[in-house]
C-alpha cells in the first residue's frame, strides 16, 4: 500500500499547485480591488451591456454551432457505417481529417476560401463583374462556419463509434417485428444513439464556448466572451478579466458535470457479447462490390471529402503564393516555393518553428510521465483521495485556453516561493505549462483506457512469478500500455504544436510559437509565409500521428 | 462446523488454518482449514460464490485474510506479498504476456529470480518439452491455439519449479473435447513430476476426473472433504450429495433405527415404499422423525411388477382393508420388511452408456389418486439409470435399492436453497 501513496499525494498535490491553486488565485481577484472585498467587478460585468451581450452571443453561437455540426456529423456516421461501398474506409479516414486541422489554421483556411478576398469572392466577382467583393466574410456567420467546419468531426466521430458499439441485432429484431426503416430509425436506433450524439453536443457546446480563434479573427465588433477576456487583459482591467475569466469558467464547469453525467448514462452499449470491439456487429446495408448503387454512395462520400478538405487545399496552394503577387485575380497568378525556401534560409523565421517543438515536446513528455502514474493510480491501486485525483485529471477539460493562460499569467507573474509562485511569464518555460495543463485530460484518458484494457491477472501472473512492481511495470506495463500512451502522446504533441488560444495570452517574443508567428504574417499581409506555416504545421502534425498511431492500429487489433 | 483435512496432518505443503476474508458484507471465506498434502491434487469445487477462488487466491497472495493463517512448506507466509510466496499460478484466462513470445513468457519467473542465462535456456527447454511445446519457443503466444495457449501457461508456472502450482478453472476456456483429453493429460504431467496442486473448478465431472481429493465448498465454507468417491458414496450433507452428481431426494418418515449400525428403515411418504438408508453422519435419528431419502439413480434396481399383469396396485391387492395407495400413514407390513415402490415408467431417455428412466408413483385405473392438499407440491419422480432392461413407457415396475447401495437419508429441513424438491412431471 505504501508505494501507492507515495505516489498518489505528490500527484494531487502538483495537480492541486498547477490547476487548482491558479484558477482559484483568479477566483480570488475578481473579488479583490486594491487589496479589499469587493464585489464591484461583478456589479460592473452586471451592469454593462457589452459584457451581457458577449455572454449572450457565446450561449447563441454554441448552441447553433451544436445544430450545424449534427447536421453535418451524424449523416456522415450512418453514410460511413452502416453502407458498404467502395473506398469507404479511405474517405472515411479523409473525413475526420479536419481534426488535425489546427483552430487558426481552419481560420485562415476560410478567410482564404470564403472571405471578401477570397477564391469564391474573387470568382463571383469576377463573374458578374462587380465594382467590389460581392460579401464580407464576417460577424457571426463566418464564426459559425468555421465552428462547423472544425467541430462536426466530434459528432462524427462520437456518432460513429456509437453506430459501430449498438448491436445490429436491435435493429433486426425490430424489423423483425415488421417495423418499417424509418420506424426503426426513429423508435429504435436514434434514441440508443442518443447518448453518443449528446455526449458530442455537448462537447461541441463546450468547445464553442472556449473558442477564441474564430471570433477573433472574423468577430470584429461582434464580441463573446472569450474575445472580451482578451481585451480586458491587453487593457490591464485585471478585475473585470477574472471577473469573465469565472463567469466563462463557471460556465464550462457546468457543461463538464452534465458530460460526465451524459457519460455515466450510456447503458445501451454492450447488448452482444464483448461488443465493445464491435467487429463483429457492424453488419453494413449493402454488399460490398461495383453496384451501382454502392459507386452512388462513393461519388457522395468523395463530393462530401473533398469539400471538406477544400480548406487544407487552400491553405496549400496559398502556401505557393510569392508575397504582394496576388492582388486582384481570382486565383493567385504566379506559384513558387519562395515562401518555403525563405522558412527555410532565415533564422527568425525558422525560430517559431523551433520554439513550438521544443515547448510541444516538454509539454507532452510532461504529459506522458504524469499519465502513465495517473492512469495506473486510477485504475489498478486503491486509495483514499482516487476520486479527487479522478476529477483533477479531468478539470482542465473543462477549462477554457483562455482561462487557463489568464490564470497561469496571473500566478506565475511574481517570484513568491512561499506562496508557490514563480516568474514564469516572460521565461521559455509558461507556454509549455500551459500545453501541459491543457492536455493532461486527453493524455489521461488515453492511458485510462489502455490501463482498463490490461488484464490485471497479467500484473498478478508477473508478481507470482517473482517479479516485482519495478520489473512488472518495466517488462509487463509499459510495453503494453505504451500503444495506447503513444496515441494519446501523439494527440498532446499535435495540440501543442498549434497551440493559439493560450499562447497569444501568455507568450514573449523570444518563445514565439508558430500560431503566433501564423497571425503576425498575416498582419503584414504575407498570405504566402503563413500559408507555408500551416502547411508545415499540418505536415508536422501527421507526421506524429503516423508516428503515434502506429501502434494502435497495427499490432494488437 | 470447522471440518479440517481427513488425512489427519500428514507432510502438509499447503496449510490453511481458520482462513477468513470479508468483502464489505459479504463473507467470501468462512473459517476455512485445509491442508494440502504432498504431492496431491486438491480441487476446490462448488457453485460460483462459494469462495474457491478467493481462497485460491489468498493461498497465492493476490489476497490477504482477515484472520487466518496460511502457511506453505511450513513457513507461515501470512501477509507476504505474491511474489515473495513462489506458487505457480495458471490463470483461468492464461494471462500470457501477449507482448513476449512462448520463451520469453516461459522464461519470466526465472528471470524475475536471476537465473543465469545458460541455466534459463536449458529450464525452459526442458518445461517446454513436459506440455509438448518443444519448437515453439519463438512462436508468439497469440498465435497459439487455446490448448497450446493453455500449456505455455502451464509451462510458464513450472518453471521456477514452485513447492506448489494454483490452478483457477484452466480448462473452462477449452471446448469439450480437448478439455477432457486436457485434464487427463495435465493429471498424468502433475502425477509424474509429484506436483502438489490446488486446482478450483465448479465443473464436478472434472473434479472426479483430476482429483486426488475433493474440497466441496459452499458459501465461504468447506461443506466436505474427501477423496472423490467418499464424497460421492458417503455425502455428509444433502448439498454435497446434490452437487456431486444426480440423486433422489425423498420425502420419507423413519420407521425404525438399527441400534447396530444406526441404519434406519424409512417409509416414503409420496411411494408407499420402505427402504433402508446407511447411518447419518452428523447425529442420531428417532423413530417417527421426518427425514429426507436420499438414492442415487444407478443405485436403484428395476424389476418387472407383478401389477403389469394385474393392473391392481400391491397395496390394495395385499391388504384391501388399510386404504388407497400412498396414503399417508403407511401400514406396518411386517415390520422388519423393506417393501418396493411400484411406479409407471413415464420417461425414458438414452444417455449413452445406460438408460435413464423417470419414475411416477403407480396408481391403479380405476383407483382415486390420493388426495392431495391444496397447494401442495405434486410428488417429484424418481430417476432411475442403469442398463436397458426393456422397459418402455407406460409399464409398471418395482423399485429398489440395490444391496450394495448407499443410499443415505439428511435432515428433513435442510438449511438453504436448492434443496425443495423439484416439481413433478404432472
Amino acid at each position: 500500500m505504501k508505494p501507492v501513496r507515495l505516489l498518489a499525494w505528490p500527484l494531487i498535490a502538483l495537480l492541486l499547485w498547477l490547476v487548482v491553486y491558479p484558477n482559484a488565485y483568479v477566483a480570488v481577484d475578481s473579488f479583490v480591488d486594491e487589496g479589499v472585498f469587493t464585489l464591484r467587478h461583478y456589479a460592473r460585468f452586471i451592469d454593462s451591456r457589452a459584457e451581457l451581450t458577449a455572454l449572450w452571443n457565446s450561449v447563441w453561437i454554441s448552441l447553433l454551432s451544436v445544430v450545424f455540426a449534427c447536421l453535418l456529423g451524424v449523416p456522415l456516421a450512418f453514410l460511413f457505417t452502416r453502407r458498404e461501398f467502395p473506398g469507404r474506409r479511405m474517405l472515411g479516414a479523409l473525413v475526420s481529417l479536419p481534426v488535425l486541422l489546427p483552430p487558426l489554421i481552419g481560420v485562415i483556411a476560410f478567410m482564404f476560401l470564403f472571405g471578401e478576398s477570397g477564391f469564391l469572392a474573387r470568382g463571383v466577382q469576377a463573374l458578374l463583374r462587380l465594382e467590389r467583393s460581392p460579401w464580407r466574410f464576417d460577424g457571426p456567420v463566418a464564426i459559425l462556419a468555421v465552428h462547423a467546419y472544425t467541430m462536426y468531426v466530434y459528432v462524427y466521430l462520437f456518432t460513429a463509434a456509437g453506430l459501430a458499439r449498438l448491436d445490429e441485432g436491435y435493429a433486426e429484431a425490430a424489423a423483425s417485428l415488421g417495423a418499417s426503416r424509418a420506424h426503426t430509425l426513429r423508435r429504435v436506433t436514434l434514441p440508443m444513439l442518443a447518448p453518443s450524439i449528446g455526449g458530442a453536443a455537448l462537447l461541441v457546446f463546450m468547445t464553442s464556448m472556449a473558442s477564441f480563434s474564430a471570433p477573433y479573427v472574423f468577430g470584429g465588433g461582434f464580441r463573446v466572451l472569450t474575445t472580451q477576456i482578451f481585451t480586458s487583459k491587453l487593457n490591464n482591467e485585471a478585475g473585470m478579466a477574472a471577473v469573465e475569466t469565472v463567469i466563462l469558467a463557471g460556465a464550462s464547469l457546468l457543461f463538464l458535470a452534465a458530460i460526465q453525467r451524459f457519460e455515466a448514462g450510456r447503458t445501451y452499449t454492450g447488448a452482444g457479447k464483448g461488443s465493445a470491439a464491435g467487429a463483429g456487429t457492424r453488419a453494413l446495408g449493402a454488399p460490398s462490390g461495383g453496384s451501382a448503387r454502392a459507386w452512388g454512395w462513393t461519388a457522395l462520400a468523395a463530393t462530401v471529402a473533398g469539400l471538406l478538405l477544400l480548406p487544407h487545399a487552400t491553405v496549400l496552394l496559398v502556401s505557393f503564393v510569392p508575397p504582394g503577387s496576388w492582388t486582384v485575380q481570382t486565383l493567385p497568378p504566379e506559384y513558387s516555393l519562395e515562401s518555403y525556401a525563405a522558412l527555410a534560409s532565415r533564422p527568425e523565421l525558422l525560430r517559431p518553428i523551433v520554439n513550438s517543438l521544443r515547448m510541444a515536446a516538454v509539454a507532452t513528455v510532461a504529459n506522458v510521465v504524469l499519465a502513465f502514474a495517473a492512469g495506473w493510480l486510477l485504475v489498478r491501486a486503491r486509495f483514499r483521495g482516487q476520486r479527487l485525483l479522478d476529477a483533477l485529471v479531468v478539470l482542465p477539460w473543462a477549462l477554457p485556453g483562455t482561462v487557463i493562460a489568464v490564470a497561469l499569467a496571473s500566478t506565475f507573474a511574481v517570484n513568491q516561493p512561499w506562496a508557490g509562485r514563480f516568474l514564469l511569464l516572460g521565461t521559455f518555460w509558461i507556454l509549455p505549462l500551459a500545453y501541459f495543463i491543457r492536455n493532461i485530460p486527453l493524455v489521461t484518458r488515453a492511458a485510462l483506457a489502455s490501463f482498463r484494457q490490461l488484464d490485471p491477472s497479467l500484473e498478478e501472473a508477473a508478481a507470482s512469478l517473482g517479479a516485482g512492481w519495478r520489473l512488472t511495470a518495466r517488462r509487463i506495463v509499459l510495453p503494453l500500455v505504451l500503444p495506447g500512451l503513444a496515441a494519446g502522446a501523439s494527440l498532446a504533441f499535435v495540440t501543442a504544436l498549434g497551440e493559439f488560444v493560450s499562447s497569444i495570452l501568455l507568450y514573449s517574443h523570444g518563445t514565439r510559437p508558430i500560431s503566433i508567428e501564423i497571425l503576425s504574417q498575416l498582419r503584414a499581409y504575407d498570405l504566402g509565409a503563413a500559408a507555408a506555416y500551416g502547411v508545415l504545421l499540418i505536415l508536422l502534425m501527421g507526421l506524429s500521428f503516423v508516428i503515434g498511431f502506429r501502434g494502435v492500429s497495427g499490432e494488437r487489433a | 462446523m470447522t471440518r479440517s483435512a481427513d488425512a489427519g496432518a500428514g507432510d502438509a505443503v499447503v496449510r490453511i488454518e481458520r482462513v477468513s476474508r470479508t468483502f464489505g458484507e459479504t463473507r467470501a471465506v468462512d473459517d476455512v482449514s485445509i491442508d494440502v498434502l504432498r504431492g496431491e491434487l486438491l480441487v476446490l469445487l462448488g457453485p460460483s460464490g462459494c469462495g474457491k477462488t478467493t481462497t485460491l487466491r489468498m493461498i497465492a497472495g493476490f489476497e490477504q485474510p482477515d484472520s487466518g493463517r496460511i502457511q506453505i512448506e511450513g513457513r507461515d507466509v501470512t501477509g507476504e506479498p505474491p511474489r515473495q510466496r513462489s506458487t505457480g499460478m495458471v490463470f483461468q484466462n492464461y494471462a500470457l504476456f501477449p507482448h513476449l513470445d512462448v520463451f520469453e513468457n516461459v522464461a519470466f519467473g526465472l528471470k524475475a529470480r536471476g537465473a543465469a542465462r545458460a541455466e534459463i535456456a536449458e529450464r525452459v527447454r526442458e518445461v517446454l518439452a513436459l506440455v509438448d511445446l518443444d519448437g515453439y519457443a519463438t512462436r508468439r503466444v497469440q498465435a497459439l491455439s487455446g490448448g497450446q495457449q493453455q500449456r505455455v501457461a502451464l509451462a510458464r508456472a513450472l518453471a521456477p519449479r514452485p513447492p506448489v502450482l494454483l490452478l483457477d478453472e484452466p480448462l473452462s476456456n477449452l471446448d469439450a473435447a480437448l478439455r477432457e483429453r486436457t485434464r487427463t493429460e495435465l493429471r498424468a504431467l502433475l502425477h509424474r513430476l509429484d506436483m502438489t496442486a490446488v486446482f478450483v473448478t465448479h465443473d464436478q465431472e472434472e473434479a472426479f476426473a483430476l482429483a486426488d481429493r475433493i474440497a466441496v465448498m459452499r458459501a465461504g465454507r468447506v461443506e466436505q472433504i474427501g477423496t472423490p468417491e467418499r464424497l460421492y458414496r458417503e455425502p455428509v450433507s444433502e448439498f454435497v450429495a446434490g452437487f456431486l452428481g444426480r440423486a433422489n431426494f425423498l420425502e420419507a418418515t423413519v420407521v425404525r433405527v438399527d441400534p447396530g449400525d444406526g441404519s434406519a428403515l424409512c417409509s416414503l411418504d409420496a411411494w408407499d415404499a420402505r427402504w433402508w438408508a446407511g447411518a447419518r453422519p452428523d447425529g442420531t435419528v428417532r423413530t417417527g422423525e421426518a427425514v429426507r431419502f436420499m438414492a442415487r439413480p444407478e443405485d436403484l434396481e428395476l424389476t418387472p411388477s407383478p401389477e403389469r399383469d394385474v393392473g391392481v396396485p400391491r397395496a390394495i391387492r395385499g391388504d384391501a382393508d388399510i386404504g388407497p395407495v400412498g396414503a399417508t400413514e403407511a401400514p406396518p407390513a411386517g415390520d422388519s420388511d423393506d417393501t418396493s415402490a411400484i411406479a409407471r415408467v413415464v420417461g425414458k431417455h438414452f444417455v449413452g452408456s445406460s438408460v435413464r428412466y423417470v419414475l411416477e408413483p403407480f396408481v391403479a385405473e380405476g383407483a382415486a389418486r390420493p388426495p392431495r392438499a391444496r397447494g401442495e407440491a405434486p410428488t417429484a419422480p424418481i430417476l432411475a439409470s442403469g442398463r436397458e432392461l426393456g422397459f418402455e413407457l407406460g409399464d409398471v415396475v418395482s423399485i429398489a435399492p440395490r444391496m450394495d447401495a448407499s443410499v443415505r437419508w439428511f435432515a428433513a429441513a435442510p438449511e438453504g436453497a436448492g434443496v425443495t424438491p423439484e416439481p413433478g412431471l404432472a
